[in-house]
């Protein structure tokens, strides 16, 4: 299944990237270009061969981190891709646990007291929250904490390797606009996911065994709510990924959303149709991850497959 | 088989159960005695779910309870207890099975693990290889079909009655001194009934554990119980050892309950006896005597309630009471 | 009787008996008021835009750049010295119109798609309708706006699109579930077996049946394409200059962060003010229809 979505993704991918724009030789050279030299280009490209050889062309070298060679710089987009894509994963891995570290006691807490204030506040702030885009937030927290108190750097990036310290540094405030974003839109749903299990017979069971409320929730509860959860995680994963490219152009990070964008800004169109794929890859496998954690935690769909 | 206060292990005296304005449950007060075991029956509605929530202080959130719930051996009052004294009393000195067998259980817990659980709480097993060895004995007291395996499967493997049993397992597990049942067997298929009230039945003897068995079933309450307990509209109407009330109750909703669990009772057209009238909403109930507008025998003196004739363990409130001799 | 039973008694109480019903705190739906006065503002702000604004907004006017607060410029004025507020209330104008023309598409082409792969007898076209469909969720709005940017060029009208496509899929999804729902229902089964037709069927029964459901769906699907069309405006994949857009206002001041921060706070207030009223609007109309639902997300 997961095999199959990523055949087709890929036919998408190529079809709209590299068919839907004309050839690259044309683009490249113009209309008023004479046929030979043309064709001259169209074979330096391999894109004088039947469109069927060019995908699979294409779509084998993948899997080796093959994407080609840039029509415009003629560089291999492959090993660019991989160290920017390194990049991206630093900022979305560090902003998903920051949001999951806020989420879940903040919707715990929300749906264990939602007729109290405190439940409505959090709730609240959950929808203010949701209201601001990413880039919006990386752009507060850099006046807050770049200009006006100076405490950390507007933007940049520096490797792990070359100094820990500096990449820190760099790497607070945009993970920190990810996360927040995502942290609000978690946090309604483990509310939501908690609320309904607090209804459950079983947790009443597990009361009256003789568990205090919040120990009977943590025991019994969690795992059940984190069954919707992970779905919306893994949504939320998806529009990480897209947010990343955004709040790399806010904080200058040299990740895959700047590589996707500078190659727009170029019309470099195979490395765009390679870092699209690349995303809508990371989309997928984000999205058949979230189906075998369902297997894991729950034990009725183990016997269905 | 009386209960005298002296050696009775639960005892409620005047147990109300409401929410904001509205009662639900008024006055109830009984006992049990060790061992004994008490039937307490009633249309739904009639508030005798509520009371055994309140006795376990696991009511929905925004109901309250009032008056007074003791038990032996505990010094504290069980009514507005704090959480962690309840914490100690529930699944240990006192404990419940639920109606719903099929959504009781964790879905995604080990049964095994579930029944370990409520020894590996109260202490009563030092580690989870014992409690581990003590699951496997308690499925085999209640009959389950292979006790060594059982343990490790998941509920949706088992049927409904299987779960029930596992439910009456974690119930039985510590020894309580309690056992509160509410309706057991009434989701459970015809066929499994029967043999999930003897498993019930055996468990409360030999834990010696006393029993109240909430029902609206009276053949069952027949089998099961020693002494009956009936509510109506929220309140205690009659109470006295099962064969006397059922015999010759003198409250005429019991009259009533028993006359429409009778099927040899038909009237001349066929049709069943019945209670005229429908049970109100929750907490809408006449004031005075409940019963008094389905009442055939009500008048005006109901609108005052007629407070409780008799002793403690038999007993009932009416102003007309049905016969002496029964019917 | 169980707890829960009792619990629901005294959610409804008997009818007779409404005059004893315990008072509910403020049922006046806050999020709904809220919402619809949020959105309410938008709204009237760019209405107003058409025959008001305090001056062009796109009028450059050099020697009142960067003008702060004032009679003048009550929202100060930006680095060609274009009125803020004047380019806030136009730029709603974009912001709706992107957000209609997105929602729209996507409700018009994602509801009967749905709701044919909920009726269609052959296991194949709902399948395959669904496939597809999941096939179009692995690409969302921002990185489809990106693709067809690069190919058709960046302009209002891709960005609109995209959004659009991009939001097919979870109508398609509501409207589906709902459809399976209300065909296993006993009235639909007896307009079956009375050997009504599927297009009426489906005009009669289904579409009424989801349309609460989709109402609620286009609020919050509103509010997910303002969002993105602030993030495209801000890249420079949305609506092209000078038309005036709240995420290029952002973008515009980012440069200027250390200078004059106003000049984010205000487009960056606009769009979360937008966001959170089409959101809190989904919510309460949610809890309108679906009343049980009102503890939920």
């Amino acid at each position: 299944m997961f095999l199959a979505s990523l055949a087709l993704a890929s036919v998408t991918v190529f079809a709209f990237m590299s068919v839907l724009p004309g050839d690259p030789a044309r683009v490249a050279l113009g209309v008023t270009a004479d046929p030979e030299s043309v064709a001259q280009l169209q074979a330096r490209f391999g894109t004088d061969r039947p469109l069927a050889v060019q995908y699979l062309d294409w779509v084998s070298g993948l899997p080796t981190g093959d994407f080609g060679r840039s029509y415009v710089t003629e560089a291999t987009i492959g090993p660019q891709i991989v160290d920017r894509l390194l990049v991206t994963l630093w900022l979305v891995a560090t902003a998903s646990v920051l949001a999951l570290l806020v989420a879940v006691p903040a919707g715990v807490v929300a749906a264990v007291r939602h007729r109290r204030p405190s439940g409505a506040f959090l709730s609240g702030m959950s929808q203010v929250g949701i209201a601001i885009p990413s880039f919006l937030a990386g752009m507060l927290l850099i006046a807050l904490f770049a200009v006006h108190w100076g405490l950390l750097p507007a933007g940049g990036w520096t490797p792990p390797a070359q100094d820990p310290a500096r990449f820190v540094r760099l790497l607070i405030l945009p993970a920190l606009s990810l996360g927040v974003v995502q942290a609000a839109v978690l946090t309604r749903y483990v509310r939501s996911a908690i609320l309904d299990v607090l209804r459950e017979d079983y947790l009443r069971t597990a009361r009256a065994k003789g568990m205090g409320p919040y120990r009977a929730l943590i025991r019994h509860g969690l795992r059940n709510a984190a069954i919707p959860v992970v779905t919306v995680l893994g949504l939320q994963l998806a529009t990480l990924l897209i947010g990343a490219v955004v709040v790399e152009r806010v904080f200058v990070i040299p990740g895959l959303g700047s590589l996707l964008l500078d190659g727009v800004a170029n019309r470099d169109l195979l490395l765009v149709q390679g870092v699209v794929m690349v995303l809508v890859v990371a989309v997928l496998l984000v999205n058949y991850l979230v189906d075998v954690a369902y297997v894991v935690i729950d034990p009725r769909l183990r016997r269905a497959r | 088989m009386s209960s005298a206060a002296g050696n009775a292990v639960l005892t409620v005296a005047g147990l109300s159960v409401g929410v904001r304005d509205l009662r639900l449950v008024t006055d109830v007060s009984f006992s049990l005695g060790p061992g004994e075991r008490v039937g307490l029956i009633g249309e739904s509605g009639s508030g005798k779910s509520l009371t055994a929530l309140s006795l376990m202080g696991l009511l929905p959130e925004g109901l309250r309870a009032a008056g007074s719930v003791r038990m032996a051996a505990v010094d504290h009052d069980l009514v507005d207890a704090s959480e962690r004294d309840m914490t100690r009393v529930r699944g240990d000195r006192m404990a419940m099975v639920f109606q719903e067998p099929m959504t009781a259980l964790n879905p995604l817990m080990r049964v095994g693990d579930q029944v370990a659980e409520v020894m590996l709480l109260h202490d009563t097993q030092p580690d989870r290889r014992s409690a581990r060895a003590a699951v496997t004995e308690l499925f085999q007291r209640v009959h389950l079909p292979d006790p060594e395996r059982m343990p490790g499967s998941y509920p949706h493997q088992l049927s409904g009655g299987q779960r029930q049993r596992i439910m009456l397992a974690i119930a039985l597990a510590n020894n309580p001194s309690v056992l509160i049942c509410d309706e057991p067997t009434t989701a459970l298929d015809v066929t499994v009934q029967a043999l999930m009230l003897e498993e019930i039945l055996a468990g409360v003897e030999r834990e010696g554990s006393a029993l109240l068995f909430i029902t609206h079933d009276l053949p069952v309450v027949a089998m099961v119980c020693q002494r009956v307990l009936v509510m109506y509209g929220g309140r205690l109407v009659e109470s006295g050892p099962v064969r006397e009330v059922f015999t010759s109750p003198r409250h005429p909703y019991t009259a009533g309950l028993l006359a429409s669990s009778r099927f040899e009772e038909s009237d001349t057209a066929g049709r069943l006896p019945t209670i005229s009238g429908s049970v109100p909403a929750a907490g809408h109930f006449p004031a005075g005597c409940p019963f008094r507008d389905r009442c055939p025998a009500a008048t005006e003196e109901c609108a005052e309630w007629p407070g409780w004739t008799g002793g403690a363990a038999h007993g009932f409130a009416c102003w007309h009471p049905v016969g002496r001799t029964g019917q | 009787m169980t707890a829960a039973d009792a619990a629901g008694a005294l959610r409804e109480p008997g009818t007779q008996a409404a005059a004893a019903r315990p008072p509910r705190r403020g049922r006046a739906n806050p999020n709904l008021v809220i919402g619809a006065v949020l959105v309410g503002l938008v709204v009237g702000m760019a209405l107003t835009s058409f025959v008001w604004t305090p001056y062009n907004p796109t009028r450059v006017d050099t020697p009142a750049r960067l003008a702060g607060y004032g009679a003048d410029h009550w929202l100060g004025t930006d680095k060609f010295g274009r009125d803020v507020l004047s380019q806030l209330m136009v730029g709603a104008r974009t912001t709706l119109f992107v957000g209609v023309v997105a929602v729209g598409v996507a409700a018009l082409s994602g509801t009967p798609v749905g709701v044919v792969a909920g009726m269609a007898r052959s296991r194949w076209l709902s399948e395959g309708i669904m496939r597809t469909n999941d096939l179009l969720l692995a690409f969302p709005a921002l990185l489809l706006a990106i693709m067809f940017g690069a190919v058709f060029g960046a302009s209002t009208l891709t960005a609109m699109i995209a959004i659009g496509v991009a939001t097919v899929p979870t109508f398609a999804r509501i409207a589906r579930a709902r459809t399976l729902q209300v065909m296993s229902t006993e009235y639909v089964l007896a307009a079956r077996a009375a050997g009504r037709t599927r297009l009426a069927i489906a005009l009669r029964h289904v579409l009424p049946n989801i349309f609460s459901l989709l109402i609620v769906q286009a609020s919050v699907s509103f509010a997910i394409a303002v969002l993105a069309e602030a993030a495209l405006s801000f890249l420079g994949f949305g609506t092209a200059p000078p038309t005036p857009s709240w995420g290029r206002m952002l973008q515009e001041a980012q440069e200027l962060l250390s200078v004059a921060p106003r000049l984010a706070v205000w487009p960056g207030l606009a769009i979360a003010l937008a966001v959170l009223g089409f959101n809190l609007l989904g919510d309460g109309l949610r809890d309108r229809f679906d009343p049980q639902l009102d503890d939920r997300r």
